[in-house]
C-alpha cells in the first residue's frame, strides 16, 4: 500500500506532463526545464543541507560526473536501424540517466568516507576542492573532450523527463525524512554529539545522505546536458554549486517545498533578468548574505507549505471558537 | 640543476605570498573560529586598491622609492578598513549564532566582492571603479634589474625584494603576536574568548583588530604579486585565497608560524609537481594535499588536536 502512495504521484503527474510537454513553445520549454533541473539540484542538495546540518559545496561537481556519463553512454549507443526511436532513445536515455545517477553516487561515496568524517566549515571546502578536482581532471582528459567538452549530445530530454525527475527527487526527499533514516540524519542536525550519544551512526547516515544527494545532482546533470546537447567543464564550475547553495539557503535549510519555492523563483527570476546577466552573481550574493543577517533561516525555515496551512486553519478554529 | 634551483626560486616566492595571506586566515581562525572565506578578495581589493593608489600618484610615468612605498602603505591600510568593515557588518552581528552562518555570510560576502568588482563603471566618479571584468596591468613600481645568477637562474631584485618584504612582515608578526599587548590579548581571545572578555580583555576590539591586521597582510600579498605579474582581475583572489586556507590547514590552523611553513611547502610542493609532471594539474594539487592532510593529521602540523567539548 505504501509503495503504492509514492508511485501515485507518477502515475498522476504522467498525463500532465505530456500535456505540458505537448503545450509549452520552446522559450517556455527552455525556462520549465531549467526551473526542473534546479529544482533537482536543490532538494538533493537540501538532504545534505538542509536534513543533515552539513554544509556541501560541490553539487556542481556531482553534476558533472552525471553529465558526462550519461552523455558518453547515449553517444556510445547512437541511433538503432531496426527499433523505433521514441522506444530506442527513451530506453537508451533512461539507462544512462541511472548509469549516470550511479556513477555520481559513486563518486559520492568516495568522497563522502573521508570527509565526512570532519566538521562543518572543512566538509565545506574538501567538497569545494573536490569539485575544483573533478573540473581540472575532466579538462585534462582528451577521451572526455577537454575543456572543449562534449558536443553533440542527443536532445533525448523532454519536460516529461524532467518533471519525472523533479517528481523521483521530491518523493524520495519526503520518504527519506519520514523514515528512520531521516529521523537520524535530523537528530544529526540537532545535536550530532548527542545523536551519537543516542547510538546514531553519524557517520554512516551523513555518507548514506551525501550519496542520495549525489545521485540526484547526477540526474540533474544528466537531464541538462541532454537538453543543452552540449556538456563542458565550465558549466559545473563551483559558482553552479554556490547557485544551488542559494537556492536551498533562500527555501529554508530542510524544507522540502521551500528548496522547490526557491528554485522556481530564483530560476525563473533570472530569465526576466535576461541581459543583466552581470548582476546576477552581485544579487545572489548579496540575496546570502541579507538573508543571513535579517532571516537565516531562509523562508520557510524547517516548516513545510502545508504546514503553515495547519497552523492557519488550527488559528482559524480557535478564533470560531 | 639550474632547473631544480629555477623551481626552488619560484615555489619559494609563490609559498612567501600564500604564507602572508594564510596568516589572514589562520589568525582569524584562531580568535572567531571562522573561516573568513572573503580574505582571498581581499587580497584582490588590495591589489586594485594599489593599482588605483599607483595611477592617481603617476607611477608609471615617474617611479620613486616614496610612491613605492605610500602605494604599499595605502593599500595595506585600505584593506585593513575593509577587513574591519566585512568584521563589523557580516560577521559580528552573527557572532551567537551556529558558525555555519557565518560561514555563508562569508561565501556571500566573496562573491559580492569578486562580482562587485566586475560591473561596469559607476559614472560620476574621478576613477573608473568598479574595474570590471577586463584584467588591469599594474604599472612598474621600479625597474627590474638582474642582480646576480646562480648558473643560469637568473635572480632579480624582484626577488630579493619580495622575499625580504615577506620576511619582514612576517617577523613583524611574529613580534606582534608575541611582544605586544595587543598580541597578547588576542592569543587570550583565541585560548577562550569569554574568559578573556572576563579578565577585561576588549573582545570586539581584539576580533576587529585581527581582521584588520590579516586584511593588510593580504594587501602586501597582493602588491608583492602584482609587482611581478602584473595582470589583475576581479577573479584573482579565489585561486590564492583558496590555496592559502590549504596553507593554514597544512600548518595547523590557528597557529601563526604554522601558517608561514605551511604556505611555503604548498608553493614549494605545487611548483615541483607541477613544473617535473603534471603542469596542467596544478590547481588541483592544492585540494589533493588539503584532503590528504585532513585525512591524515587533520590538526596540520603544529596544530594541537583538540577534544570537540559539549
Amino acid at each position: 500500500m505504501r509503495a503504492w502512495k509514492s508511485l501515485l504521484p507518477f502515475v498522476l503527474g504522467l498525463p500532465v506532463l505530456w500535456l505540458i510537454q505537448l503545450w509549452a513553445p520552446p522559450q517556455i520549454a527552455i525556462i520549465l526545464v531549467n526551473i526542473g533541473v534546479n529544482v533537482i539540484l536543490a532538494v538533493s542538495l537540501n538532504m545534505v543541507n538542509g536534513f543533515t546540518g552539513q554544509f556541501s559545496l560541490g553539487h556542481a561537481g556531482f553534476m558533472a560526473v552525471g553529465a558526462y556519463t550519461a552523455a558518453k553512454i547515449t553517444l556510445a549507443f547512437g541511433e538503432s536501424a531496426s527499433v523505433s526511436p521514441l522506444v530506442w532513445n527513451n530506453g537508451v536515455f533512461f539507462i544512462a540517466l541511472l548509469a549516470g545517477m550511479g556513477m555520481a553516487a559513486f563518486m559520492g561515496l568516495l568522497v563522502g568516507i573521508p570527509s565526512l568524517r570532519l566538521r562543518g566549515d572543512y566538509l565545506a571546502i574538501v567538497t569545494l576542492g573536490f569539485n575544483e578536482i573533478i573540473r581540472v581532471l575532466i579538462e585534462n582528459m582528451s577521451w572526455l573532450g577537454g575543456a572543449t567538452g562534449i558536443s553533440g549530445v542527443p536532445p533525448y530530454t523532454s519536460l516529461i523527463w524532467v518533471g519525472l525527475g523533479v517528481l523521483a527527487a521530491i518523493v524520495t526527499a519526503r520518504r527519506l525524512l519520514l523514515s528512520t533514516h531521516g529521523r537520524a540524519l535530523l537528530a544529526i542536525r540537532e545535536d550530532e554529539v548527542a545523536a551519537e550519544a543516542m547510538g546514531v551512526d553519524t557517520t554512516g547516515y551523513k555518507v548514506r545522505a551525501f550519496v542520495l544527494s549525489a545521485a540526484f545532482a547526477g540526474l540533474g546533470g544528466g537531464l541538462l546536458g541532454h537538453y543543452i546537447l552540449l556538456v563542458t567543464p565550465k558549466s559545473f564550475t563551483y559558482v553552479k554549486s554556490i547557485e544551488v547553495v542559494v537556492m536551498v539557503v533562500l527555501g529554508g535549510m530542510g524544507s522540502i517545498s521551500g528548496a522547490v519555492f526557491a528554485a522556481v523563483l530564483l530560476t525563473s527570476s533570472l530569465e526576466l533578468l535576461r541581459g543583466v546577466d552581470q548582476y546576477r552573481m552581485v544579487i545572489y550574493s548579496l540575496l546570502l548574505v541579507v538573508l543571513m543577517l535579517s532571516r537565516p533561516t531562509g523562508l520557510f525555515g524547517h516548516r513545510e507549505v502545508w504546514d503553515f496551512a495547519k497552523s492557519w486553519r488550527r488559528k482559524r478554529a480557535e478564533a470560531l471558537s | 640543476m639550474s632547473e631544480f634551483l629555477q623551481h626552488v626560486v619560484n615555489g619559494l616566492s609563490v609559498g612567501t605570498i600564500y604564507a602572508l595571506i594564510a596568516l589572514g586566515y589562520t589568525m582569524v581562525y584562531g580568535v572567531l573560529r571562522l573561516i573568513n572565506f572573503a580574505h582571498g578578495d581581499v587580497y584582490m581589493v588590495g591589489a586594485f586598491a594599489a593599482f588605483y593608489l599607483a595611477h592617481a600618484l603617476g607611477v608609471a610615468e615617474n617611479p620613486t622609492l616614496g610612491k613605492t612605498v605610500v602605494v604599499f602603505a595605502g593599500s595595506m591600510g585600505i584593506c585593513a578598513a575593509l577587513g574591519y568593515v566585512i568584521e563589523r557588518l557580516a560577521y559580528r552581528p552573527l557572532r551567537e549564532r551556529p558558525r555555519l552562518t557565518s560561514l555563508i555570510t562569508a561565501i556571500g560576502i566573496s562573491f559580492l566582492l569578486e562580482y562587485g568588482f566586475q560591473l561596469p563603471h559607476w559614472n560620476g566618479l574621478p576613477i573608473e571603479f568598479p574595474p570590471g571584468p577586463t584584467p588591469r596591468f599594474f604599472p612598474e613600481l621600479f625597474q627590474r634589474v638582474v642582480w646576480f645568477e646562480v648558473g643560469e637562474v637568473a635572480i632579480s631584485n624582484y626577488d630579493v625584494i619580495s622575499l625580504a618584504v615577506a620576511i619582514g612582515l612576517m617577523l613583524g608578526l611574529q613580534f606582534i603576536v608575541y611582544r605586544t599587548k595587543f598580541g597578547t590579548a588576542m592569543r587570550a581571545v583565541s585560548f577562550d574568548p569569554s574568559i578573556a572578555g572576563l579578565m577585561g580583555i576588549p573582545v570586539d576590539r581584539v576580533i576587529s583588530g585581527t581582521f584588520a591586521l590579516g586584511s593588510a597582510l593580504a594587501a602586501a600579498a597582493a602588491l608583492l604579486v602584482a609587482i611581478s605579474r602584473p595582470r589583475i582581475d576581479p577573479m584573482m583572489g579565489m585561486m590564492p585565497g583558496l590555496k592559502a586556507f590549504v596553507a593554514a590547514v597544512f600548518g595547523g590552523i590557528g597557529n601563526v608560524p604554522g601558517a608561514m611553513i605551511g604556505g611555503l611547502i604548498l608553493g614549494l610542493s605545487e611548483e615541483f609537481v607541477a613544473g617535473y609532471a603534471f603542469s596542467s594539474y596544478r590547481d588541483a594539487i592544492a585540494f589533493a594535499i588539503l584532503i590528504i592532510v585532513l585525512l591524515v593529521k587533520p590538526e596540520g602540523l603544529f596544530g594541537r588536536r583538540t577534544a570537540e567539548k559539549v
